[in-house]
């Protein structure tokens, strides 16, 4: 489906009370017109939840459903189970966590359910650290990043740790389907959550959504630096279909830099740290280029 | 009627089957791990229609269960100790989302220091979750209160999750015989499962569990304080329609034996009722007015019924297995409270803790203790440790 293909139909309204910007609600509002409306939605307690489900008000065109925060994959699966019961199979479950709800707290319910390979499409919108609560660290939070956890001090500066390799945790569950996505790259972005809809079993898409509460940068910037993660090889576009591993997008191998300039999170980064970065950025490239060689 | 000789583990599971659960979550953990490899056989064999998810933790256990229960199917878990503990955060999501989830407790030491055997001390921090909870005292009493928990908390006036809750190995891992209930006598007493109230369907968009604000909360909490107290009559009316079926009657919140006459009741939850009924026994054959009441629900709690008995004997005894630091057992706690202002000596006796074994000369004591204080309408020592090496009998 093209872009211009998609219904004008909004299953996820406006209305909601995302900050200028949010990369989540420009991803929720998209996969939602290609997923369509007979799917069901649980989702923890994140940014998400709040903008676009508070009583009395509801963003959401779709049955959706909240309980608590490190459980979203064990939720879907009590879920998906039900409509199996019930006759209901089609319709698709979709879990959608951030970052720290799915590779931090909920990691265990996630991996559990990807292990029974449940009838699902997980969704990690993965915005780098915990907005919702203020922007503190996750493990998803990228090296050197100020975060309200990692603050600038005297003695340390930003995270010190690189960010966790998500996708290939997932992908060494052999599940169905696994892809990384991003706002900036939305032709991609649709045809990946029209393929995951295809599927059955357990489906896995983790889309790099920028923050630019928490990132510190020009809410108009949202999708030329996701667009920018992707060139430099913070970011790598690709996905697993039943164990074969395709590169969607070479990085063009911008220097590091061009990314980190526009965002306030990285202005404090000395040059040693950026070339730390930069090294890490080489590596993996490097490494996802091999997996997928081996993966084919 | 086929009786068979099963563990109080077997009761629970078969009950699950007889109550046409749909799905089932659940992750194991001694003494609780029969319950779900009987599911997992009983599912296996085709003599279950269910789902069975193998979860990774007992959290996702009730979080699948609550998903599931809010998707309109019937569901069933198990659980123990430290497993109700990584549980807890979920418990009152269950309630205050008004899903009739069932679970089977078997109630086993909490840590520290680790112990498997019984206790009560593992489902005392639940106490507030919005669940009922009731206590057994044999294995056919579990398989009968599993399918009338169905009942109970499906029940459009209550719509509450609820607890059966069976001793760690004494009912657990023992065998008694059982009047295993056959699919179309349990037909007739567990209708169809009809969700009570809103729920997921992808042919009627409903919202279950959003974000919400101070001016809502408040009366989500009253709501569910109020199903609560309404499951008091429920209870009963099943209790009523169990008895008329099957010609088993539990009794509803309590179980009184001989307390019409007595100088001195004990309160017990749980196996230490069928021990103290025989100390009972013995005791009024010596012609002593001893009585026995049999806590069975410990939520919603019996308070009518227990000032009632409150203004009729001299002396009160409660029998916790479980304790709440530097205060006293739980149970007495919740005593004291309901008769408070009526003037009698009310006293409480810790014991069996960790899978310590209750005796018949343990009740004795308890016996003999309050009967002394029936008799000078005195308070000695209001929370006793029985059986405990340094505490002064």
């Amino acid at each position: 489906m093209k872009l211009k293909d998609l219904p004008d139909e909004e299953l996820f309204t406006r209305g909601h009370t995302a900050c200028a910007g949010c990369g989540a609600a420009i991803a929720v509002r998209n996969l939602m017109k290609v997923l369509g409306p007979n799917t069901m939605v649980v989702n923890p307690a994140c940014c998400l939840l709040i903008f676009g489900a508070t009583y009395p008000y509801l963003a959401w065109k779709v049955p959706f459903h909240h309980v608590a925060f490190e459980n979203t994959a064990a939720c879907a699966t009590g879920m998906s189970r039900a409509m199996k019961v019930l006759g209901k199979d089609e319709t698709l479950i979709m879990g959608i966590a951030g970052d720290g709800g799915t590779a931090d707290i909920g990691i265990q319910a996630l991996s559990g359910a990807a292990e029974r390979n449940e009838n699902m499409l997980y969704v990690m919108y993965d915005n780098e650290a915990y907005m919702n609560t203020g922007i503190q660290r996750s493990g998803s939070t990228p090296f050197g990043a100020w975060t309200t956890t990692t603050p600038v001090g005297k003695v340390k500066a930003g995270k010190s740790n690189f960010k966790k390799d998500m996708p290939l945790i997932m992908m060494a569950h052999n599940v169905p389907y696994v892809a990384t996505a991003s706002v900036g790259h939305i032709q991609d972005f649709i045809r990946k959550f029209e393929k995951a809809k295809s599927m059955k079993g357990f489906r896995y898409i983790q889309v790099f959504t920028p923050c630019p509460t928490g990132w510190r940068h020009d809410t108009a910037k949202t999708v030329e630096i996701a667009k920018l993660a992707v060139d430099t090889g913070m970011w790598t576009l690709y996905e697993s279909e039943n164990g074969k591993v395709t590169i969607s997008k070479k990085p063009k191998m911008t220097p590091v830099a061009e990314y980190l300039k526009p965002q306030g999170r990285f202005r404090h980064m000395s040059e040693e740290d950026v070339k730390s970065l930069q090294d890490w950025v080489m590596k993996k490239w490097e490494a996802d280029e091999k997996y997928a060689q081996c993966r084919q | 009627m086929v009786s068979k000789i099963c563990t109080g583990n077997y009761s629970a599971a078969y009950g699950s089957m007889r109550s046409r659960v749909r799905t089932v979550a659940a992750y194991p953990i001694t003494p609780q791990t029969f319950i779900v490899e009987h599911i997992s056989e009983f599912v296996n064999n085709g003599e279950m229609d269910c789902e069975y998810i193998e979860v990774e933790s007992e959290h996702s256990a009730m979080s699948a269960c609550v998903s599931a229960s809010a998707s309109g199917v019937r569901t069933f878990t198990a659980t123990s100790s430290q497993g109700l503990a990584l549980m807890h955060e979920i418990l009152p999501i269950a309630s205050g989302m008004r899903l009739p989830v069932v679970m089977a407790v078997v109630n086993r030491a909490i840590a520290s220091p680790i112990n498997i055997w019984v206790e009560h001390n593992d489902i005392m921090p639940e106490r507030d979750s919005g669940w009922m909870q009731v206590f057994c005292d044999n294995n056919q009493e579990v398989l009968d209160m599993v399918l009338q928990a169905y009942r109970i908390a499906e029940d459009r006036r209550v719509s509450l999750p609820m607890t059966v809750c069976l001793d760690a190995f004494i009912l657990s891992h023992t065998v008694e015989p059982v009047d295993l209930i056959e699919q179309a006598d349990a037909d007739r007493f567990v209708p169809r499962y009809k969700p009570t109230g809103p729920i997921l369907d992808p042919d009627d968009v409903n919202a279950v569990g959003v974000f919400t604000p101070p001016d809502y909360v408040m009366e989500c909490r009253w709501q569910t304080d109020k199903a609560m107290r309404s499951a008091v009559e429920v209870i009963g009316e099943v209790n009523a329609a169990f008895a008329k079926q099957f010609g088993r009657d539990h009794g509803g919140l309590i179980d009184p034996y001989m307390v019409d006459d007595a100088d001195a009741v004990l309160i017990t939850m749980g196996t230490a009722s069928s021990t103290a009924h025989e100390v009972v026994d013995d005791m009024r054959a010596e012609g002593k007015k001893v009585g026995l009441v049999k806590l069975r629900f410990w939520r919603p709690y019996p308070m009518t019924e227990m000032r009632a008995i409150a203004e009729k004997v001299k002396a009160v005894g409660v029998f916790d297995r479980a304790v709440s630091f530097g205060v006293g057992g739980p149970s007495f706690i919740e005593f004291k409270s309901a008769v408070f202002g009526i003037d009698l000596p009310v006293l409480n006796f810790i014991g069996g803790l960790g899978g310590r074994d209750v005796s018949l000369a343990d009740i004795r004591y308890m016996y003999d203790k309050l009967l002394d204080a029936a008799k000078t309408g005195e308070v000695r020592r209001d929370v006793t440790w029985v059986g405990t090496r340094g505490v002064s009998q």
